[in-house]
């Protein structure tokens, strides 16, 4: 018996107006988290990663539409009325954004960007708010949170400003957090700090996460599960430990392997091509221009998701490749 | 450090000082006492995080700021026939550093005949060979910037560098925006280009694994100091700077946990 997962998002597709023909950007992603659980959702630009998140928050760009399900505790997110809406993306979720900088109103003070929402739906007063926040600021490691509520946007440095928009983000105490690239931005040391903060926080309360990156290294590192996407697909998906050792995929083998490594010279194996969306990849596998294991069947079959060692992988040739694979792994 | 005479340099900068002053009055110093050289046919690296100078030192040495103290000096010998300039620099934005109102070809072209290339045929057979030396060919020759993937722009980026055939190439964060598995190609290429000419990398990073994979010297800036240099497989193996230990310790790999350095 297993429990309803927290976010059950199913057949997934997402298509834009573009010139008059519509383009898919995400091609039937399914995806569950539980609560507490923390996935990567890993891919490179096009492949449909940030806009899963947006569909799944109904924050789509103009023109642009969702179909499939997005089930937050037994309700379709994608079939919610106003009211309820705003009450789900008030309360029970959270989403941190790439770029603080972009993303925090620079003419209003820190107080007023992190009180704004839960003040406003009702959730605290002004004064609880300001007071909760302060803890929350302690927490993540800002010191002298009094004198940083009353500073502009302008007056904090990126990492500082990332650990606001996280206080913005669990304040309302969600069950769940986006998080979008929330440590590209920023610098190494900076990223580890604000991650270790994530991790903590998320740890303590019981939280959900989908974390949204293209950095394959940190999201092995600081999630349960990770989904591979490509080209708007979920290419692989499974827990992060053995993905990391073993990827059956070839594209998630390629890109283990593109990463230069700080510990050895070894000329990274690039995978040829450039990364493709969904609507430019042809009837095969989408991959398959870029694969160096094709067969006539990967570009004329798109290969659907089958489970394999427990995992669920989009590829024809899982089993004949699998272990040529991980011979080529780091 | 004391120079050894012997040793071929490309560039030699001594006593690097900078200190911007805002309108307001206040003063940052971006640089203080950084001294450094980039051997012939070698590749220094430029590590730090964001505001520890490095983009600056890199911009003083391609002449696009000037230093407030110290000396580059530029050892590049105009041999007879050839067109060497000294120093070109490839900037990390693929699309801001190309005219999005050229064709890749005319742009090529334009920039050959400002530098001497007199005859179209000449500049033509010249535009191809730099296309190919980057993995490009005269099917790109006809696009505009727009049409092109951000890896092929920054291949474009690299042939405009290298139609000069300088003896220094700086290239400042010219990897970062790139896609990963895209980014692996244009390092490869630039591999294949140091060893087939001799040109010398002045490589500006933040990111440790590319470093590791480029170059062979390495600078450490914090704060606009300098506070390691060597050669880059002992610095990332062995530092003896706490902040560059910090440094290594914060790239995410296998088994490893994001850390608080605040309490």
């Amino acid at each position: 018996m297993t429990p309803t997962p927290l976010l059950d998002i199913h057949d997934l597709h997402v298509r834009v107006r573009h010139r008059g023909e519509q383009r898919t950007l995400v091609r039937d992603v399914s995806l569950s988290l539980d609560t507490a659980e923390s996935i990567g959702l890993v891919g490179e630009s096009g492949s449909g990663k940030s806009m899963t998140i947006k569909a799944a928050m109904r924050l789509l760009p103009p023109g642009a539409t969702a179909e499939g399900q997005v089930e937050f505790g037994a309700r379709d997110v994608l079939k919610l009325n106003r009211r309820d809406l705003s009450r789900y993306r008030s309360r029970e979720v959270a989403l941190i954004h790439q770029d603080p900088r972009a993303h925090i109103n620079p003419t209003r003070t820190i107080a007023q960007f992190i009180t704004e929402g839960v003040v406003h739906t009702g959730q605290m007063t002004k004064d609880e708010a300001v007071e909760r926040a302060c803890d929350l600021m302690a927490d993540v490691g800002i010191t002298d949170a009094q004198r940083r509520m009353r500073q502009f946007p302008h007056q904090l440095s990126g990492g500082l400003l990332q650990r606001v928009m996280i206080v913005a983000a669990l304040l309302p105490s969600p069950r769940l957090i986006f998080a979008d690239e929330p440590t590209t931005a920023l610098d190494v040391t900076v990223q580890s700090d604000v991650m270790a903060i994530l991790g903590e926080r998320i740890r303590d309360r019981q939280v959900s996460m989908l974390f949204v990156t293209h950095d394959l290294d940190l999201a092995a590192a600081v999630t349960d599960r990770l989904a591979v996407m490509y080209a708007g697909t979920v290419v692989e998906s499974g827990t992060s430990a053995e993905i990391y050792r073993r990827p059956l995929h070839p594209y998630t083998a390629g890109l283990l392997q593109s990463r230069p490594s700080t510990a050895e010279v070894r000329r990274p194996t690039a995978i040829p091509g450039r990364p493709v969306a969904a609507y430019e990849a042809g009837k095969g596998c989408p991959f398959a221009p870029r694969c160096s294991f094709t067969t006539d069947r990967c570009h004329t079959e798109r290969p659907d998701r089958r489970t394999v060692e427990g995992r669920s992988v989009a590829c024809h040739r899982v089993e004949e490749i699998a272990d040529l694979l991980k011979e080529h792994a780091p | 450090m004391t120079a050894v005479s012997d040793r071929d340099l490309v560039v030699d900068v001594k006593g690097l000082c900078k200190t911007f002053h805002s309108r307001s009055g206040g003063s940052r110093e971006a640089l203080r006492d950084v001294s450094f050289s980039v051997e012939r046919g070698s590749c220094l690296a430029v590590v730090g995080e964001s505001g520890s100078g490095k983009t600056t030192a890199a911009r003083i040495v391609a002449g696009l700021e000037t230093a407030s103290d110290g000396t580059v000096e530029i050892i590049a010998p105009r041999t007879a026939g050839t067109s060497r300039r000294g120093v070109q620099m490839v900037f990390q934005d693929p699309y801001g550093s190309l005219d999005p109102r050229q064709t890749i070809g005319a742009g090529l072209h334009e920039l050959l005949k400002i530098h001497g290339l007199r005859r179209k045929a000449e500049r033509s057979a010249r535009a191809t060979e730099l296309l190919e030396s980057v993995g490009l060919d005269d099917r790109h020759a006809a696009q505009y910037p727009a049409s092109l993937s951000g890896g092929q722009r920054q291949r474009v980026a690299i042939a405009r560098a290298l139609a000069l055939e300088p003896a220094l190439l700086i290239l400042d964060e010219a990897v970062s925006a790139l896609d990963v598995s895209v980014q692996a190609q244009v390092l490869n290429l630039l591999a294949d280009i140091r060893e087939q000419t001799e040109i010398s990398y002045l490589f500006v990073s933040h990111d440790l694994g590319v470093v590791r994979q480029v170059s062979d010297t390495c600078i450490v800036l914090k704060n606009g100091r300098l506070v390691e240099t060597g050669r880059t497989a002992d610095l990332l193996d062995s530092p003896e700077e706490a902040y560059t230990q910090a440094l290594i310790d914060a790239v995410p790999r296998p088994g490893w946990r994001p850390r608080r350095r605040t309490a």
